[in-house]
């Protein structure tokens, strides 16, 4: 187990290593230049610009600069902000968790959806039910997240206007309460939520079905088992399984699905950052986040392997 | 039972002992009619046998031909100019004049529908051919050759699977943009030429990885059959074992991940323009619609819901074909 621990956190460093590299790449080789524009700025002479830029280190050869910035990276000093804020990495930090919140939230919500319907859809196989819950998956699965977000808006923002179920659409910071903050929190969470829960209702669907055909099933029935207790002691405990790893590798969509939910709710998360820096062309914000995103997307993925090695002893940790 | 009777079709040419007339088969004329009674199968032909038995996906393929047909030649038949601007009234819902109603900007719904739809079906189609011969080239190396060169493929296809995908997309189109637009601007008049490519050409960057596992897996498995190593030792050459003796057999999988694909590729390049950051303003692509009408939600939501809704139904289809596909390229799944 330690080996198989050392041996995975090694690989996903060199990833990390590895994906920060293409990013400072695809910075470096963007044609254009930061400081581009103080070139046109009369107040400052060429003279002024050479010196800034020799003093930012923009002169040194491709790899210094890589290893300047990561060094800096990884202290934690990521520059400053060009206009969206003052310093990046409270900016991030300060975002990071309104973002973990949601995604959290609604990878909770997802597992409760697809969890029960894909096994009731799996053990009933081709009842109504299994039909409709198939239909709906197939359907949802094909619903891009924004055109989900704006449905939802118009229904629960704008058509249910003055009903009980009436839902704030704009994310309010300033808003006070836990009632009020969950209400703001409901419908990003469900979009993201139903959106990841598709995929994973047809996974764990087909998962159950292959379980429920193996022999050892058929065993626990003969000797007089309970349906329930076949279903849900024999057969989940080994479908749930390989469903970690299909969570794992639907972890950089989720990262991207919630992108565009902070933005369609105005949610003041990391996404939402992303897109607005890239908007205000803030190159430090952008090229952090989407670093920063990556980073998380590899530790969730050492984490899913991680859990996947622990709960399938079949699985050889060495 | 007699000897012809167990003769196999091709044997059937060699004439048979004229001392022994019972059997039909070595008779030429009531071959040609047993030929003629009994259609020859093929294995195309039956695979689309029964994707034709599979409703929903034959009605996602009418839908989806439809879609590409109406939007390539629908603009010439409606007539409605699709870019300028007060044409009509501003945010008019459907109605007999205009069929989907109007935008913000008084443009025709319908006409902007036909027009943008082509791009997004050009980009969606183009982007998933270019990843599925990227992954298929990449999957079939390092499944046939094998050793330093697979571990090396299989590291790098990992390295894009835990890639961030939407930001990086993000970031790339937002850097690259203005100069490639600016060089398509002087080289083909148009900056449009070289946001198209870029967008197909990021999407299919990042959309490569599941198809080349996938064939690696199926090369793998191939290779270690026995025609594979029959016509090794009859001296076949790496590149014919490869595309002449093998991919024919991993063929079904390509093609079911190439229809799921350009699903996909349409959902980014719609969510690219849904964020702003796909084509310039003016192109009227469905994500970007949905991006320019979404502050309009309240006063006029079918700006939003049209084009919305055409994104999910072609996705929609285009996902049922690849569902047909998976089924009736595939013999051995039964319903």
């Amino acid at each position: 187990m330690g080996l198989f621990l050392i041996r995975r956190t090694l690989i996903s460093l060199m990833t990390i290593v590895i994906i920060s590299m293409v990013v400072f790449g695809i910075v470096k080789s963007a044609p254009g230049d930061p400081y581009g524009e103080l070139a046109t700025n009369p107040s400052i002479s060429p003279e002024r610009i050479a010196e800034l830029r020799d003093a930012l280190g923009l002169n040194d050869p491709i790899p210094q600069q890589y290893v300047k910035w990561a060094g800096q990276y990884i202290q934690g000093d990521w520059g400053d902000c060009f206009s969206t804020c003052d310093r990046v990495a409270p900016y991030i930090f300060g975002r990071i968790p309104v973002t973990l919140a949601v995604i959290g939230s609604s990878f909770i919500l997802s597992l409760l959806i697809a969890i029960p319907i894909g096994v009731i859809s799996a053990f009933r196989q081709y009842s109504l039910f299994d039909q409709f819950a198939t239909t709906f998956a197939f359907l949802g699965f094909s619903l891009p997240t924004f055109f989900t977000g704006t449905l939802l808006i118009y229904i629960f923002g704008i058509r249910l206007n003055d009903t009980p179920l009436e839902l704030p659409f704009i994310f309010d910071r300033t808003v006070e309460g836990v009632w009020a903050n969950i209400r703001q929190a409901i419908m990003p969470i469900l979009v993201l939520g139903l959106a990841s829960s598709a995929a994973l209702t047809r996974f764990v669907r087909s998962s159950m079905l292959e379980v429920l055909g193996q022999d050892y099933i058929r065993t626990a029935r003969a000797k007089g088992l309970k349906e329930q207790s076949v279903v849900i002691l024999h057969g989940m405990r080994n479908g749930m399984i390989p469903v970690v790893t299909v969570i794992a590798l639907q972890i950089p969509e989720v990262f991207g699905g919630a992108i565009i939910t902070e933005q369609i709710f105005s949610v003041p998360g990391i996404g939402n950052a992303l897109v607005s820096s890239i908007r205000a062309s803030d190159n430090p914000v952008a090229i952090s986040i989407t670093l920063m995103i990556a980073i998380l997307v590899v530790i969730f993925n050492v984490v899913a392997d991680i859990l996947y090695a622990l709960l399938d002893p079949r699985i050889k940790l060495s | 039972m007699s000897q012809e009777a167990k003769l196999t079709p091709g044997q059937i040419s060699q004439p048979a002992p004229a001392s022994n007339r019972t059997p039909r088969l070595s008779d030429a004329n009531s071959r040609d009619e047993l030929m003629k009674a009994r259609k020859q199968r093929t294995l195309w032909g039956d695979a689309w046998m029964r994707f034709r038995k599979h409703k929903l996906a034959m009605l996602g393929l009418i839908l989806f031909v439809g879609m590409i047909l109406i939007t390539f030649i629908g603009n010439a038949l409606y007539g409605r100019p699709y870019d300028s601007v007060f044409e009509y009234d501003s945010s008019v819902g459907p109605n007999p004049d205009n069929l989907l109603g109007t935008n913000s900007l008084g443009q025709d719904l319908l006409a902007q529908i036909l027009w943008g739809g082509r791009i997004s079906l050009a980009v969606g189609i183009l982007a998933a051919t270019i990843a599925i011969l990227l992954g298929t080239a990449i999957g079939a190396i390092a499944g046939f050759f094998g050793g330093l060169t697979d571990t090396i493929l299989m590291r790098i296809t990992d390295i894009f699977l835990s890639l961030p995908q939407l930001p990086l997309l993000l970031l790339i189109t937002y850097l690259f943009s203005p100069s490639l637009q600016q060089w398509s601007s002087e080289r083909f008049g148009s900056v449009n030429v070289g946001v198209f490519l870029l967008i197909i050409i990021v999407i299919s960057a990042f959309n490569w990885m599941t198809t080349a596992r996938l064939v690696r897996a199926s090369f793998l498995a191939t290779k270690e059959r026995d025609f594979v190593e029959a016509a090794h030792s009859i001296g076949a050459k790496r590149s014919s074992l490869m595309l002449k003796h093998i991919m024919p057999n991993v063929l079904s999988p390509i093609i079911v991940a190439a229809t799921l694909a350009i699903g996909t590729a349409i959902i980014t390049e719609s969510s690219l323009s849904f964020l702003g950051l796909g084509f310039p303003p003016g192109i009227p692509t469905w994500g970007s619609m949905l991006f320019n009408a979404r502050q309009y939600l309240q006063t006029s939501p079918h700006e939003s819901l049209i084009p919305g809704f055409f994104i999910f139904l072609t996705v929609l289809s285009i996902n049922y074909v690849g569902d047909g596909l998976r089924d009736a390229l595939d013999p051995r799944r039964t319903k």
